[in-house]
């Protein structure tokens, strides 16, 4: 079964997004990378780049499989996690923790009661 | 309706992660593709292959029909001996690649799961001499057996000397004392076995395979590293590399194609094209720098598009994005550079050979 964690919210795209202050820390859910499985490359946003939410921003490739990788929120990447681009393993040792991805500092706050809470996104993913 | 293999209930316990594969429900992968791909390169692990079909020919003329129905030459296939060929249509698209096992009162013919009603019909279908045709795929179930450490597993459950069976021979005998064909075969480069036995034993042979392997950690795998085990040996695999659209010459099959030792359905064509010249030719590749190749994706060299991937993935072994696929002569040449057209395209080069090239296969 898939973990869910609290504290956090979640999107359709299968990511979490932790809100820290006017930042948000976004990475991949342990549903996604377990469906991905054998993630071996990360290919993430640049530094700078002002992104819109539900925008495709990077590519995350498993031995079998690509997927996209999306902004949650309306905002500018301040930072990407290099480790998870040198060991992109980690994204299937700690999706919530160490794994994650990069961080936006966000546009408007109130944007964030657009995302789904833990309750939604089971809901979500009992429908796969 | 999607058919399960006697193993489906055991691979849900194990937690085999289950997919549709060729009509089956089957494990694409337990522990995760890249540690189970490094078990079979160095210890041992144990693929469920029972959805692979298997069609006997028996009578006099086996030798001659499959002379006939497949490019390989069986005239010099000794008992027990095992050949790797193709069957093709009569333009030369190939039906199938398959093993042909000359066993003592039949030729065993070992398809693969997508093609099994196909292959059956064709083979029907271009019947002669004196033979008769059984598709037994219901009731066989198949195991293979594959790594360094192979050998040393599978010698605790035969009285027979492991090491006198040689790469591509098949010996009918008895393990422990379930009568079983075992072959010295495999699709993964390492030394290994496969093992044709009974539907009926054939959970009870996993059993055995597993208590023999436990001292060396043996583990099942599941199909996603069966694909890249072969992938790193640029092993074909039908329905990516191969198909009705391609021929073997093309395909670099041309070792399987014998001409000269008597007619094969597709023969004809498959001369001309030789005659004519092969237009396009089947290649591996290595990704220069970041990114793995797709499937289906196009290959350019400067002036445009040349050809198109046919397998790609990430290789567990060398680490790095590799392909395969068919590019236009003159392009195919080892050194040459191309671009392969993901969403951001990619840079890579033309290489020579398997992969991997590490493998225990003797």
């Amino acid at each position: 079964m898939a973990n869910i964690i609290e504290g956090v919210k979640y999107t359709k795209e299968h990511e979490w997004v932790k809100i820290e202050g006017d930042t948000a820390l976004e990475g991949l859910t342990d549903y996604a990378q377990s469906e991905l499985s054998d993630i071996v490359m990360v290919e993430p946003p640049e530094v700078g780049r002002k992104v819109k939410a539900g925008e495709p921003i990077g590519t995350i490739e498993a031995v079998k499989a690509v997927n996209d990788l999306y902004a949650g929120l309306n905002g500018e990447i301040i930072e990407i996690n290099e480790k998870v681009v040198s060991d992109p393993s980690i994204i299937n040792k700690d999706p919530y923790g160490e794994g994650w991805l990069f961080k936006i500092k966000v546009d408007d706050l109130k944007q964030v009661e657009t995302l789904l809470t833990p309750e939604q996104y089971k809901e979500l993913i009992a429908e796969h | 309706m999607l058919k399960k293999t006697p193993f489906y209930e055991m691979h849900v316990k194990n937690g085999g992660k289950i997919v549709e594969f060729a009509g089956f429900l089957m494990p694409v992968q337990f522990e995760g593709i890249i540690p189970e791909h490094r078990t079979v390169r160095t210890g041992v692990g144990v693929f469920d292959v029972s959805h692979m079909g298997e069609i006997e020919i028996l009578g006099k003329d086996r030798l001659k029909f499959v002379n006939y129905l497949t490019t390989n030459d069986t005239s010099k296939l000794e008992l027990n001996q095992i050949q790797y060929s193709t069957m093709l249509y009569s333009d030369a698209g190939i039906v199938d690649d398959l093993l042909v096992y000359n066993l003592k009162d039949r030729i065993l013919l070992v398809v693969n799961a997508a093609n099994i009603d196909k292959d059956y019909q064709w083979i029907v279908d271009n019947k002669k001499y004196d033979i008769d045709i059984k598709n037994i795929s219901d009731d066989i179930g198949q195991l293979a057996i594959q790594g360094p450490k192979a050998e040393s597993v599978m010698q605790k459950l035969f009285d027979l000397d492991l090491s006198t069976l040689r790469y591509y021979w098949a010996t009918e005998v008895k393990m422990k004392d379930i009568p079983v064909l075992l072959s010295r075969t495999g699709y993964t480069g390492e030394d290994g076995f496969e093992v044709y036995v009974d539907k009926k034993y054939v959970v009870q042979c996993w059993q055995m395979i597993f208590d023999a392997g436990a001292e060396h950690n043996i583990k099942p795998i599941g199909l996603g590293a069966r694909d890249t085990l072969r992938f790193e040996m640029r092993y074909c695999l039908y329905g990516n590399d191969i198909d009705k659209t391609t021929n073997p010459l093309e395909a670099g099959l041309g070792w399987v194609v014998k001409f000269d030792t008597g007619d094969f359905i597709g023969r004809d064509s498959l001369l001309k094209i030789k005659e004519a010249g092969i237009k396009r030719k089947l290649i591996g590749f290595e990704v220069i720098g970041k990114g793995i190749p797709r499937p289906h994706q196009e290959i350019h060299a400067e002036d445009g598009k040349i050809g198109f991937v046919t397998s790609g993935t990430f290789s567990p072994s060398m680490k790095k994005g590799m392909g395969i696929g068919y590019v236009e002569k003159p392009h195919n040449k080892v050194g040459t550079r191309i671009k392969v057209i993901g969403k951001t395209p990619v840079d890579a080069e033309i290489i020579k050979g398997p992969f991997y090239k590490q493998g225990s296969r003797q």
